[in-house]
C-alpha cells in the first residue's frame, strides 16, 4: 500500500514540477521567448552574478563559522605537526587564490554584461600576461612541490631500530587486530595458510615453527607508549583495508599477499587529548547531540545513548564490504608505565595454543 | 600542412532512401547519431542521478525507514531500510554511470559527433559505419549495465574503481557475483564503444578539414575533441586489459591480481598475484579518464565563452598548448590515487612532482577564460551562464587538488569525503555544465528550435547554488577525517556532530535534482514547441552555423564552404558587424592577427 501512495506521489511531484514549469512558459509577457539573451536579461544575469559572488564569500565564512570545530583537533604524532603546517600553508594559498579569481570572474561578469550596440575590446593574445601566469604558478609549485617531498621523504622513511616498538595491524572483514613483536623485538612469520591451525586460536596465521613468533600478542585494542617510535607492519587476509588513524594524520592500505609499513610517535595521550580544550568542546557538542538523540529514543521506549567519552580510532578507509563503515580499532596512547602493565597482562601466542 | 579538401563532394542525399530505421535507428548520419548519444546519456543521467539521490536519503537520515526505499529496492531494504550492501551498489553504480555513460560517452559522444563534422566542414564522419556501430555498442553497454540492477544479489558493488580482491571474490559480497560479471561485460563493451568512436573522431579530424581549416584554425571544441579522443585511444585498451585479467581471476582461476587470501574459512588457492598491479592498470585509465571527461567541457566553453563574449578567445595559442600539455601530463600522474597504496614511497614523489605540474596548463586556462570576459559585451544566455559557472566550480574543485596531489597531504585526506567533494566540483559539476552549456549552445543546431531562455535561467541558478551548498560543506566533513562509501557513520559516536551538515547536504541535492526536471521539461518540450531556429541565433564565427538550419545528409547543400579566417574574429576593428565567419574572405589588407 505504502508502495503505491509512494509511487504516486512521486509521479505527482514530477507532474507538479512539469506543470509549474509550463505555467511559468505560458505567464511570460514575451511569448515563444527564445534562448538570445536581450539587454534587460544581461542586466538581470550579470547582478545576479555579482550577487553569487557574494553567496560563495557568505557559504565559505558560514561553513567556517558553522562546523569549524568538526575539523581534526591538533595532531597527535610527531610528524603531525609538519602535516598540519604544510596544510595550513596549502590552504591560505588556496583561499588566497580562490578569493581572487572568483571575484574577478564574477565581477568581470557584471561589470560587462552586454548592451546592444556597445562593442567589445578585440585582445586576442598578450605574451607577456600569458608568461606571467605560467610563471606565478610555476615558482608557487616548486615551492609546496619541494615542502611537499621533503616532508612526504620524511614521513615516509621508515628506519628499522631497536628503539622502535613493532607492531602489524591485521585486517579482516570486518575487524582489526593488532600482533606485539614481544619480548624479542621481532614479529614472527605469519600467512593465511596457518589461520585454521590450533582450532582458530591463531587469529592472525602465526607460523608456530617459527620461535619469533611464540612470544608475539595479537589483541584487539591497540595500545601505544607516548614518545616511542611504533613502526606498524600492515597486512590484510581478505580484501584490500586501509588503516586510517586521523588523529596521527596516518593510513595506509592494507594488501593481501604484501606487508605495507608506516611509522609514527603518537607525542599526546588519551588522557591528554580528552583535556584538549577543542577537544573538550567538541565532545560537550557531541554529547548535547547525543542526549537530543536520547529523547526520541527514549520516547519511543529504547535506551538512551551512553555518553561519549573521546577515543583515538583506527577506521578502515577502503571501501571492504557491507560493514565497511562499523570497521573500527580503540588506539589507547598511555604512559610508557601503564604501557608495559597492559603488555603484562596480555597472553603470548604461546600461551594461547597452548 | 594544407588541408585534405573536398574530399567527397557528391551529395550523399541521392543515393539511398531513408526508411524510418535507417533515418532514426540504425542512421550513419553523425548529427542523428548525436542526438541519439545525447538522449541515451541523458536517460542514464536521470538514472544516476537518482541513485544518489536515494543515498543521500540514507546518509542525512541514517537507517531509518522510508516508503521510497522500499517501493524502489524492495527486498534490498526490508522494511523500508536500505541494506549497506545496497549503498554501496548505489554508490558504485552512480560512479560508474555518471563518469562513464554520462561524462564520457553522453558528453564527448554528443559533441564530438555533432560538432567535429560540421566545425570543420566535412560531410561527415570518416567511417559512418564505425560511428553507428559505437553508438550501438554504447546502447548495448548501457543496457547491460541497467540490467545488472535487477540481477538477484544485486549490480556491482565494490566501488566505480572495482578494486580486486574484494570486486574478484562473490564470498566477499554479494554484488561481487553476476552483478560483477555484468558490470565488466559492459564495461568491455563500452571501451570498444570508446575506442571505436575516438578513432573516427581522430581521422575524421587529421583527414577531412574543409580547405583552408589549418589546424592554427580550428575551433578550441574540436581540439579538445581531438585531443581527448587520443588520450582514450592510449589509455581505454589498458582498462580493457585489467578488465579482461579481473575476468580471468574470477572465472578461470588464474592468480593476476590474488594472493594469500582466507575468507569465509577456507583458504583460497591463489598464490604470487598483487591487487597494486589492478590499481595501476586501472588508473592508468582512471586519471586520463578525469581529462576525458573535462576536456570536452573545457573545449565547449570555450567556444561559447569566446561568442557570447563577442571577443576572442584570449590566448588561443596558449589554450591548445595547454590542453596538449594537459593530455600529456594526465597520462604520467595516475599514481597519485596510490600513494598510500603500499607501492614505493619513491613513486609517491615522482607522482606529486608530476600531479602538481599540471596545475600549471589549469591555471593558464582559468586565467585566459576570465581574460576573455574582460571588457567583453558579455550575452548572458542559459549557455554562457553555465559555461562560467564552469569557469567557478573548475577553479573551486581544481584548487583543493593542490592538497590532494601532494603525496604529504593525502595521506590522511586520502578516501575522506573531502576526496568526494573534491572530484565532484572539479570534474563532476564543471563537465555537467559543460553538457548543459553544450545542449543550451547548439539546440538550435541539433534540433532546430530555441530552447526556452527563463526556464534555463532557473535551471541554472539553483543548480550553481546547490553545487556548492552540497560540495563546499563536504569538504569539512572529509577534514573531520570520516571516510567515504560510509554507509552511515552512527558507528562513530566520534562523528556524531557533522550529523546536520549531511543533512544541509541532502537538502540541497535534492533541490538541485528538481531542478534537473526543470531542464527535461525544457529539453523535452522544446523539441516539439520550441520556437524555430534561425540559421545562426548567437552571431557565432564557425562553420556551423552556415549550414541550413533544416538537417540534410552531407550537411551542406552544393560545395563544402571553404574557410579563410580562425574562429575567433569577434569584434574585430574594421568590421561593421562583431563577428565575421569563417568562410568570409580576409579583406584587402587585413591581418589574420593570428600566428
Amino acid at each position: 500500500m505504502t508502495a503505491i501512495l509512494t509511487l504516486t506521489v512521486l509521479v505527482l511531484i514530477g507532474i507538479a514540477v512539469w506543470q509549474i514549469s509550463k505555467m511559468f512558459e505560458l505567464s511570460q509577457t514575451e511569448r515563444n521567448t527564445t534562448q538570445v539573451a536581450n539587454d534587460k536579461d544581461n542586466d538581470t544575469q550579470g547582478k545576479l552574478m555579482f550577487a553569487f559572488l557574494a553567496f560563495i564569500y557568505i557559504l565559505t565564512l558560514y561553513s567556517f563559522y558553522a562546523w569549524g570545530d568538526v575539523l581534526l583537533p591538533e595532531a597527535a604524532s610527531e610528524h603531525g605537526s609538519d602535516y598540519d603546517n604544510l596544510m595550513w600553508i596549502s590552504f591560505a594559498l588556496i583561499f588566497f587564490v580562490q578569493t581572487i579569481t572568483q571575484a574577478l570572474l564574477h565581477y568581470f561578469s557584471y561589470k560587462y554584461r552586454g548592451e546592444k550596440g556597445k562593442k567589445a575590446l578585440f585582445y586576442a593574445d598578450n605574451d607577456r600576461l600569458e608568461a606571467i601566469w605560467t610563471i606565478i604558478p610555476v615558482i608557487t609549485l616548486a615551492g609546496l612541490i619541494l615542502y611537499g617531498l621533503y616532508t612526504w621523504t620524511n614521513i615516509m622513511t621508515v628506519e628499522e631500530n631497536d628503539e622502535a616498538l613493532v607492531v602489524e595491524l591485521y585486517a579482516q572483514q570486518f575487524n582489526w587486530k593488532a600482533r606485539y613483536a614481544g619480548q624479542d623485538g621481532v614479529l614472527g612469520d605469519a600467512n593465511v595458510r596457518f589461520l585454521q591451525d590450533f582450532e582458530g586460536k591463531n587469529l592472525v596465521g602465526i607460523d608456530a615453527t617459527d620461535p619469533n613468533g611464540l612470544d608475539d600478542v595479537v589483541v584487539q585494542e591497540l595500545h601505544l607508549p607516548v614518545g616511542r617510535e611504533v613502526i606498524f607492519k600492515m597486512r590484510s587476509q581478505d580484501v584490500l583495508h586501509s588503516a586510517y588513524m586521523p588523529h596521527f594524520r596516518a593510513q595506509m592500505n592494507c594488501v593481501p599477499g604484501m606487508i605495507t609499513e608506516f611509522a609514527f610517535t603518537p607525542i599526546t595521550t588519551t588522557e591528554e587529548m580528552r583535556q584538549n580544550p577543542d577537544m573538550i568542546a567538541k565532545v560537550k557538542k557531541i554529547n548535547k547531540i547525543r542526549v537530543e538523540n536520547s529523547k526520541e529514543l527514549i520516547a519511543n521506549g529504547e535506551e538512551a545513548l551512553e555518553p561519549y567519552i573521546f577515543d583515538y580510532i583506527l577506521l578502515c578507509n577502503k571501501i571492504c564490504g557491507a560493514s565497511h563503515y562499523n570497521m573500527q580499532m580503540k588506539i589507547v596512547v598511555e604512559s610508557p608505565e601503564e604501557y608495559e602493565q597492559w603488555m603484562d597482562q596480555q597472553q603470548t601466542f604461546a600461551q594461547v595454543i597452548q | 600542412m594544407s588541408t585534405a579538401a573536398h574530399v567527397h563532394e557528391e551529395d550523399h542525399g541521392h543515393h539511398h532512401k531513408e526508411t524510418f530505421m535507417t533515418k532514426y535507428i540504425f542512421s550513419q548520419d553523425h548529427k542523428m547519431i548525436a542526438k541519439q548519444y545525447l538522449i541515451t546519456g541523458l536517460f542514464m543521467g536521470i538514472i544516476g542521478i537518482a541513485m544518489s539521490l536515494l543515498f543521500r536519503i540514507q546518509l542525512a537520515w541514517p537507517e531509518q525507514s522510508f516508503a521510497i526505499f522500499d517501493v524502489l529496492l524492495g527486498k534490498w531494504a526490508p522494511e523500508g531500510v536500505m541494506d549497506p550492501n545496497v549503498y554501496l551498489a548505489l554508490v558504485t553504480i552512480h560512479g560508474t554511470i555518471m563518469v562513464f555513460f554520462v561524462l564520457t560517452a553522453g558528453l564527448s559522444g554528443t559533441f564530438s559527433n555533432l560538432l567535429i563534422p560540421l566545425q570543420i566542414g566535412a560531410r561527415d564522419m570518416a567511417s559512418g559505419l564505425l560511428n553507428m556501430i559505437s553508438f550501438w555498442l554504447f546502447f548495448l553497454s548501457s543496457m547491460i549495465m541497467i540490467t545488472s540492477l535487477f540481477v538477484e544479489a544485486g549490480p556491482a558493488a565494490a566501488g566505480w574503481t572495482i578494486y580486486p580482491p574484494l570486486s574478484a571474490l562473490p564470498q566477499a559480497q554479494p554484488g561481487s557475483g553476476l552483478g560483477m560479471t555484468l558490470w565488466l561485460v559492459s564495461m568491455a563493451i563500452f571501451i570498444a564503444s570508446s575506442l571505436l568512436g575516438s578513432l573516427n573522431y581522430i581521422v575524421t579530424v587529421i583527414n577531412l578539414r574543409t580547405k583552408g581549416m589549418s589546424m592554427s584554425r580550428l575551433p578550441l571544441t574540436i581540439w579538445a575533441f581531438f585531443v581527448t579522443a587520443i588520450i582514450g585511444v592510449v589509455s581505454f585498451p589498458v582498462l580493457l586489459s585489467a578488465a579482461l585479467l579481473l575476468i580471468m581471476d574470477r572465472s578461470f582461476g588464474t592468480s593476476f591480481f590474488l594472493s594469500d587470501i582466507f575468507i569465509q574459512g577456507e583458504v583460497l588457492h591463489y598464490q604470487g598475484g598483487s591487487p597494486v598491479l589492478y590499481e595501476h592498470l586501472f588508473w592508468f585509465l582512471g586519471h586520463p579518464e578525469v581529462y576525458i571527461v573535462l576536456l570536452p567541457a573545457l573545449g565547449i566553453t570555450s567556444e561559447i565563452i569566446a561568442t557570447n563574449s563577442r571577443k576572442p578567445i584570449f590566448g588561443y595559442r596558449a589554450m591548445v598548448a595547454s590542453i596538449l600539455a594537459i593530455a600529456f601530463l594526465s597520462t604520467i600522474v595516475w599514481g597519485h590515487h596510490m600513494f598510500i597504496s603500499g607501492m614505493n614511497p619513491f613513486l609517491g614523489s615522482v607522482f606529486t612532482f608530476t600531479t602538481l605540474l599540471i596545475a600549471i596548463p589549469s591555471a593558464v586556462k582559468a586565467f585566459n577564460y576570465i581574460t576573455t570576459l574582460w571588457k567583453g559585451n558579455l550575452q548572458l544566455n542559459p549557455a554562457m551562464l553555465f559555461s562560467i559557472g564552469l569557469v567557478s566550480t573548475f577553479i573551486s574543485g581544481g584548487l583543493t587538488g593542490i592538497i590532494l596531489g601532494d603525496s604529504t597531504l593525502d595521506i590522511n585526506v586520502h578516501d575522506t569525503y573531502f576526496v568526494v567533494a573534491h572530484f565532484h566540483l572539479v570534474m563532476g559539476i564543471s563537465a555537467l555544465y559543460g553538457l548543459f552549456a553544450g545542449v543550451y549552445h547548439w539546440f538550435p543546431k541539433m534540433f532546430g528550435r530555441m530552447m526556452n531562455k527563463n526556464l534555463g535561467y532557473i535551471h541554472f541558478w539553483v543548480t550553481a547554488v546547490c553545487a556548492y551548498g552540497v560540495f563546499f560543506p563536504m569538504h569539512f566533513i572529509g577534514m573531520a577525517g570520516l571516510p567515504r562509501r560510509y554507509y552511515t557513520n552512527t558507528a562513530f559516536p566520534y562523528f556524531d556532530d557533522i550529523a546536520d551538515i549531511n543533512v544541509v547536504i541532502s537538502l540541497f541535492a535534492f533541490t538541485a535534482g528538481a531542478a534537473q526536471l526543470v531542464f527535461l521539461y525544457n529539453f523535452i518540450h522544446s523539441i516539439f514547441y520550441g520556437k524555430a531556429a534561425e540559421q545562426n541565433p548567437w552571431k557565432s564565427n564557425t562553420l556551423e552555423w552556415t549550414a541550413p538550419v533544416e538537417h540534410m545528409h552531407g550537411n551542406w547543400p552544393g560545395e563544402i564552404p571553404e574557410v579563410h579566417r580562425w574562429a575567433y574574429d569577434y569584434s574585430k576593428p574594421g568590421q561593421e558587424e562583431d563577428w565575421v565567419s569563417q568562410i568570409v574572405p580576409l579583406k584587402e589588407g587585413e591581418e589574420e592577427l593570428q600566428h
